[in-house]
């Protein structure tokens, strides 16, 4: 068994696979360190689901890791996957060069990017000091650097308070918090923090440009009332976080735009059934602990694949009706028992009160009124196969 | 001064202002023809104007004027890069090109099209039906009307060609001096004595490369200018790799007066890229990006190859084309012949570089320059960074994935840090290798890079805390 990829979700599997007899298990880490994100995380909360204690990053990224290696799986390090070929079979690269490994079962766990300015389309020149808040533990934690001293923060995910937690630690003293919403999108007790550090937190803000030749001068802001130019030495761009998903779609595997990831039924299988997936490759960022619990849960459906315990893939999708659901996860449903991906996943576009339901056999078999907010995943139970499940929510007008 | 090494007090016999890559090119066909020659570079590093940011298209010259200077020039540029390429280590990507008609009245114009390739030398070009069309391109819009293919017009990687250019000239003897800006000059007799921010440089002939300051140099040398120029801005957006596989040809636009519009078109790294804009500008610097622009480019992009709405768009940039009132190249000799100005190259230039380089040398010898010919020529290879050819991360000893999103090693970046012209910036070292120019914009990298190039650049990355 083959795993791509050393954070929570590929160290929880593989340790499980091993836990559940399987002799040879190998990670496959492109760092020079295993443990993913967290490894740069220097905050809390973590562990509270696997460790039942609030951890910082690296200390809970090196409990995976020992927790990983006790069990017998070999992690290699600096080793990048290239490609994922029909064997299943990866194209590595490392200090050796080019080679090849063939698995019976691979399980792809490649986490997760942001969405850089590029992607968000901002204006402006390109300076140095534009950072994603991953950049930027990078240099903080990773190298023991500081990018600049007065920067912006955009956006107000839950990751961009991880990104205030690390300026204060590297003593960079962010000059404001930008939110084009009138919220901010991390709920109480993360939004307390800028005014706790003395952090305007900037509401109908957008970012209009980024000014600079070397490095960042200043910013426009197209605030309520009117543009406005901020100085600043730096803009960190955080959260709209991407699957890192480009093994899945150069490998051909079914790629769901919606989620960013892998289409996968409720074992994790992809559309290729050698292939499984999980971590928060399956979709945008969900917590640690809830990527640990499915690379643990994956883990133990591949080992069912393996000895032929698996029903057969599902060719039907889940529906969606209306336009007010971003994504639901998994996309297919294969029937059988003991789903490693137990309950739907849900996201709601934008802010919504109404009802949630499933529908299957032409009538509605779950659901419920409720306020939907963006960055908070909705749960229903899984349909049953074959039903012609689909799922929606109809705003109550 | 890591990178001159005589004492500034030697005569050159030639001295190219401008690390563009019209500079570049001038600087290799002087250096071959045995001439002595200094490349003065204002910024940092090279390819820091004009040749920054293009569509890195090798034209064929099939669209050009017939008779005109500039198709003279892509087409003697076209045959040279196709002749060198191999021995420098430089990547084309045979893709050819498709013009598409999106109206009956573009239709209308493709016969007329045609003939204007064939009057340019471009004879192999070839009428498509809309069905003939969707064959070959199965992810264009079906909303399309004709097209006609231009088997010649390949894809280039434009950073790493002008600097092999003048990595081949350095190899026969040429010089390159950066943050060195002409300021002024005098002559004396026969001899030019300019006056750069890093001193007095003196040489036998001066040309000014100057792409979007060719006209202030002419005015601060010679009192005078024969042009005005007007940047044109491009704004380009480049999708991740994935979505390259939407299109094999270059996918080109009925042209208008004012630009060859919007292209899509995959690059020798394995993006794919929608662009440019047109926008004229009076600032010679900035290249500054616009949200709105950008989305129109998407939304252009997306109608054009409706998949590449699933997509993710990786990075975003900008050009300035140095315009000017006439359309045709701007190269005169003046005073003497002692100063050839070379410029206007406004959209063309990557691809009639070479060309503009031997037209220049002819005109010199015309003038009455000489040089005897290096007994020996020396091909110095530019390391692959492109998707034609293996890369760094295929062999052993590379040291290891740094840049997970474009593949660039430890190897490579240290590599680009050092040798006879080292990245002395940030953005020269992505120029030179793509570090943190995927798709995930140093999400990653930034951490190893910061610390590997510690000392590197004058504007670090970031500072120990
Ligand atoms: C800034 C930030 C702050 C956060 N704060 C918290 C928090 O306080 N509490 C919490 O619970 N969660 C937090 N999270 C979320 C948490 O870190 C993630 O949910 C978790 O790390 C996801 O685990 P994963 O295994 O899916 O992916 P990742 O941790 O992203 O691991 C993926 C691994 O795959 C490797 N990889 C990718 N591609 C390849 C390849 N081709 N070849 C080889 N290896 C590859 C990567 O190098 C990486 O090590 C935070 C996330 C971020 C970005
Ligand atoms: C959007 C866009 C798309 C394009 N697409 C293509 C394409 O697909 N194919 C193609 O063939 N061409 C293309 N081009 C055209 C091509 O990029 C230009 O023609 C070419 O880069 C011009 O090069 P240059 O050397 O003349 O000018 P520049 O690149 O501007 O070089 C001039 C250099 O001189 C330096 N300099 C200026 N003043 C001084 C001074 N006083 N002292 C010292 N140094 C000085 C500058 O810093 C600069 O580095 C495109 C251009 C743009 C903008």
């Amino acid at each position: 068994m083959a795993i791509v990829g050393a954070g929570p979700a590929g160290l929880a599997a593989a340790t499980e696979l091993r836990r559940l007899g399987i002799d040879r298990v190998v990670v496959l880490e492109r760092e020079s360190e295993p443990g993913g994100v967290p490894r740069h995380c220097g905050h809390s909360p973590y562990g509270l689901r696997e460790f039942k204690r609030p951890m910082l990053g690296p200390a809970y990224a090196r409990s995976l890791v020992s927790q990983a290696r006790r069990a017998g799986v070999r992690i290699a390090t600096g080793v990048t996957v290239i490609a994922l070929k029909k064997g299943p079979c990866l194209e590595i690269s490392s200090d050796a060069g080019l080679s090849e490994i063939s698995a019976k079962v691979v399980m792809l766990a490649t986490g997760i990017r942001e969405t850089t300015r590029a992607g968000q389309l901002l204006g402006g020149t390109k300076p140095g000091g534009v950072l994603t808040t991953g950049a930027l533990q990078g240099l903080v934690y990773g190298a023991g650097m500081r990018p600049f001293r007065r920067p912006v923060i955009l956006g107000t995910e839950l990751v961009a308070f991880s990104a205030i937690l690390t300026c204060r630690h590297a003593g960079i003293r962010p000059v404001a918090m930008i939110e084009p919403g009138h919220r901010t999108t991390a709920r109480w007790p993360a939004s307390l923090l800028p005014r706790l550090l003395g952090i305007p937190l900037l509401y109908r803000t957008g970012l209009v440009s980024i000014e600079g030749r070397e490095t960042v001068e200043e910013v426009v802001l197209r605030t309520p009332g009117g543009e406005r130019r901020l100085a600043a030495d730096g803009v960190i761009v955080t959260g709209r976080f991407r699957p890192e998903a480009s093994l899945v779609r150069l490998g051909g595997l079914t790629y769901d735009p919606a989620t960013g990831g892998p289409e996968v039924d409720e074992f994790g299988r992809t559309s290729d059934p050698q292939v499984f997936a999980a971590g928060n490759l399956l979709r945008g960022v969900e917590t640690a602990g809830w990527c640990w619990a499915e690379g643990r849960a994956v883990a133990g459906a591949m080992a069912r694949a393996l000895s032929g315990g698996l029903p057969p893939p599902a060719s039907q999708r889940i529906g969606q009706t209306g336009e007010h659901l971003a994504y639901v996860l998994p996309q297919r449903i294969a029937g059988g028992a003991a789903p490693a991906l137990d309950v739907l996943q849900l996201r709601a576009c934008s802010a919504a009160r109404g009802r949630l339901s499933l529908h299957a056999g032409g009538q509605e078999t779950a659901g419920r009124a409720l306020l939907a907010l963006p960055e908070r995943r909705l749960l229903l139970p899984l349909p049953s196969p074959g039903s012609d499940p689909s799922v929606s929510l109809e705003p109550s007008s | 001064m890591k990178d001159h090494t005589s004492a500034p007090d030697d005569v050159f016999d030639v001295v190219v202002i401008g690390g563009g890559v019209v500079g570049c090119a001038l600087a290799r066909r002087f250096a071959l023809e045995g001439a002595s020659v200094v490349l003065l570079e204002r910024a940092a590093d090279i390819l820091d104007g004009a040749s920054k940011g293009n569509s890195a298209i090798l034209h064929t010259g099939f669209d050009a004027p017939p008779g005109s200077l500039e198709a003279a020039c892509i087409a003697e540029g076209y045959r040279d890069y196709l002749d060198i390429h191999d021995r420098l280590g430089l990547p084309v990507i045979r893709s050819g090109a498709m013009v598409i008609a999106w109206t009956a009245e573009q239709d209308d114009k493709l016969p007329d099209l045609m003939a204007q390739a064939r009057e340019n030398g471009v004879t192999d070009v070839e009428a498509l039906t809309r069905e003939e069309t969707l064959a070959a391109e199965p992810h264009l819009s079906p909303a399309l009307k004709a097209s006609f293919r231009v088997p010649g017009e390949f894809l280039i990687d434009a950073w790493s060609a002008p600097l092999a250019y003048l990595l081949q000239a350095m190899e026969h003897g040429g010089q390159v001096i950066r943050r060195c800006e002409v300021r002024g000059g005098t002559r004396q007799g026969d001899v030019w004595a300019l006056d750069t921010t890093r001193g007095a440089i003196s040489g036998r002939l001066v040309i000014n490369a100057a792409g979007l300051r060719g006209d202030l140099v002419d005015e601060a040398l010679l009192g005078r200018r024969d042009f005005n120029v007007t940047p044109r801005k491009g704004q380009f957006i480049v999708y991740d790799k994935p979505a390259a596989a939407l299109a094999g040809h270059i996918l080109l636009p009925v042209p208008t007066a004012i630009t060859k519009g919007v292209v899509l078109c995959r690059t020798a790294w394995g993006n794919l890229l929608v662009g440019p804009t047109a926008e004229d500008q009076e600032d010679r610097d900035r290249a500054g990006l616009d949200h709105d622009t950008l989305d129109a480019l998407r939304i252009r992009g997306e109608e054009i190859l409706p998949a590449l709405r699933d997509h993710d768009i990786t990075a975003v940039y900008a050009g300035l084309r140095p315009a000017t009132e006439f359309k045709d190249y701007q190269i005169r000799l003046h005073d003497e012949g002692r100063y050839v100005t070379v410029g206007g190259i406004r959209s063309t230039g990557l691809s009639g570089a070479l060309g503009i380089a031997a037209h220049v040398v002819r005109m010199a010898r015309e003038a009455g320059h000489g040089w005897s010919a290096p007994s020996r020529i020396h091909w110095p290879r530019v390391p692959n960074i492109s998707t034609a050819a293996p890369r760094d991360c295929e062999s052993a000893g590379n040291g290891g994935i740094v840049c997970h999103c474009e593949q660039v090693t430890r190897r490579e970046i240290e590599r680009a840090l050092s040798g006879p012209l080292p990245a002395q910036s940030l953005a020269g070292l992505k120029r030179r290798t793509r570090v943190t120019m995927g798709r995930c914009q140093g999400f990653h990298c930034s951490g190893p890079l910061a610390t590997m190039t510690e000392g590197a650049f004058d504007t670090p990355m970031a500072e120990r805390a």
